[in-house]
């Protein structure tokens, strides 16, 4: 048995891993062909990121007018809102990308066909990046426009925190999309909410010395928690904490190692409790 | 009451490379329920073997598992000589499957999902062969429609279209022609008979319509709970069971009349 077990082993006997970008091209292509044919889901990646923006950036102006320290630090508040939704939307954009094919029942098409699970959580990166920039780039520009914030005279922090985020959002689009490809989608809702359990524990919106001492430890555990501190060093001090950035990066590496061995690992579950071929709820 | 007649066939350890399949003591068991208990077989290249069975009888679960979707607790499968799903990445691309229980994305039209399909098969010229495929199954008129606009038949030729994209060597089929109309299935048959002679592709089919399988078909192999209940020729079953139509041997199976029982 533990012979049979070994051969059957989906992930540990792959022998080739060769990644072909044809086939990630050819799924990016079939994410872009679905975006193209629908209007509601391309004014969805606008909409929340835009009603986000405008709701944030008015309390920041008022804020701003009464609280020394957003006074001090003008923008915090806005380049908070808006590195969270990156965060936020990233993750957003891979889990979609992953329900659309659960939603069309073509997951098993995809598992049959020569496409590797490596390939197609590729694709879903690349596909979370294009949705982030539908969604997060006119949000951008309207902070500009509305709130004299220009995200982009961080300079090259901004790609340091973006980064990290990315990678963070990934991690965590991973694990969701292994949690449903292994249990149905009635898991699918941890798409939306998962997320907002960092929300209060990465000090988006305020600095980790607010928490109390055991959790900031929890705080500390967490990439974006450097980031969101990093941010409002830069923007309050004048000061980029490179050392946040890099131990920010150490984390998410072992993160998003784990997300994929998890997601393998659920694969594989999916696999010998025959989810592939139900792939309902 | 006696049970009908199991294949002896014990596969050595090595699994046959010119079998197009081989399965070797197969065995799932979903918790504590076997869906499929110790089958093996192996089918020859070029033929077309029917896979029956009532529902439950663990037709879908051989299936998919000799696609890869389900990994089984037991036993082995081998394509074209090669270990699954070990060796999936070099199968793959030389077998394709349609089945009712996966669809294409809807809201892609037939020629968007050809294409997705076709790349993902690393087909070479795919214009050509997605406009040959339009030609043969007729597709023409749909090719720029939405697939979700289409209606049974047409969806069935699409999933035909879309499993017949890389032109495979091995193609597995899961009620091919189920919800159609007795035209719109007789059509399907005819080019899947066509496909084979063409190619001389190797088809394994689940259905549960007999005539399909008289048709088609030039090996059967009947399953019932799990188990291979019969193994041979459609017309050396039906001279066994001295029945006129594999109907009549289906319904001797499934209620359990033995060989020695029926007329």
């Amino acid at each position: 048995m533990s012979d049979d077990r070994a051969l059957n082993d989906y992930t540990l006997n792959d022998r080739t891993w060769g990644i072909s970008l044809a086939r990630i091209n050819a799924m990016v292509l079939r994410y872009g062909y679905l975006l193209k044919s629908s209007w509601p889901r391309l004014l969805e990646l606008v909409y929340w990121p835009a009603l986000q923006l405008i709701t944030w950036g008015f309390l920041q102006t008022y804020i701003a007018d009464n609280a020394g320290f957003f006074a001090r630090a003008g923008g915090a508040f806005l380049g908070a809102v808006i590195l969270w939704d990156i965060l936020f939307r990233g993750q957003l954009g891979f889990s979609i990308s992953f329900l659309e094919e659960m939603w069309a029942r073509n997951v098993g098409n995809l598992m049959m066909s020569p496409l590797k699970p490596i390939e197609f959580l590729l694709a879903l990166m690349v596909m979370s990046v294009i949705r982030l920039a539908i969604g997060v780039v006119p949000m951008t520009l309207m902070a500009l426009a509305f709130f004299d914030f220009n995200l982009y005279a961080i300079g090259l922090p901004l790609i340091a925190f973006f980064c990290n985020l990315i990678f963070t959002s990934w991690a965590m689009g991973i694990l969701v999309s292994g949690l449903v490809l292994r249990h149905g989608l009635g898991a699918e809702s941890l798409a939306w909410t998962l997320m907002f359990l960092l929300l209060p524990l990465t000090c988006v919106y305020y600095p980790v010395a607010v928490l109390p001492d055991w959790l900031q430890l929890a705080a500390w555990a967490l990439p974006p928690t450097y980031v969101f501190e990093g941010m409002r060093a830069l923007l309050a001090d004048g000061v980029f904490r490179a050392d946040l950035m890099v131990q920010a990066l150490a984390l998410n590496a072992v993160y998003f190692v784990a997300a994929c061995l998890a997601f393998f690992a659920l694969l594989n579950s999916a696999r010998r409790h025959g989810a592939l071929i139900q792939s309902g709820e | 009451m006696t049970s009908a007649p199991r294949p002896a066939a014990t596969l050595p350890r090595a699994l046959p490379a010119d079998a197009a399949v081989a399965v070797d003591h197969l065995v799932k068991i979903y918790k504590t329920v076997p869906a499929v208990d110790g089958i093996s077989f192996q089918i020859a290249r070029g033929s077309t073997t029917g896979l029956l069975g009532g529902n439950g009888a663990g037709k879908t679960t051989t299936i998919a598992m000799i696609m890869g979707l389900v990994l089984p607790t037991a036993g082995r499968v081998s394509i074209f000589g090669l270990p699954m799903p070990a060796e999936r990445a070099r199968v793959l691309a030389r077998m394709n499957f349609e089945s009712p229980y996966v669809d294409m994305p809807m809201r892609l039209t037939v020629r968007q999902n050809l294409t997705v399909f076709g790349r993902l098969y690393g087909v070479a010229n795919l214009k050509e062969r997605i406009a040959q495929l339009a030609s043969d199954l007729d597709l023409g008129d749909f090719l720029d429609r939405a697939s979700g606009k289409l209606s049974a038949g047409q969806k069935t030729r699409v999933a035909l279209a879309k499993a017949l994209i890389n032109e495979p060597d091995l193609l597995l089929l899961d009620e091919p022609t189920a919800s159609l109309d007795p035209d719109a299935a007789d059509w399907i048959r005819s080019h899947l008979e066509a496909y084979r002679h063409r190619r001389a592709a190797t088809i394994l089919l689940a259905s549960h319509n007999m005539a399909e399988v008289e048709r088609l078909c030039d090996r059967v192999i009947i399953m019932k709970r799990g188990r291979i209940a019969d193994d041979d020729t459609p017309d050396g079953i039906l001279a066994r069971y001295n029945r006129a139509n594999l109907e009549e041997v289906f319904l001797d199976v499934a209620r359990g009349r033995s060989r020695t029982e029926t007329p």
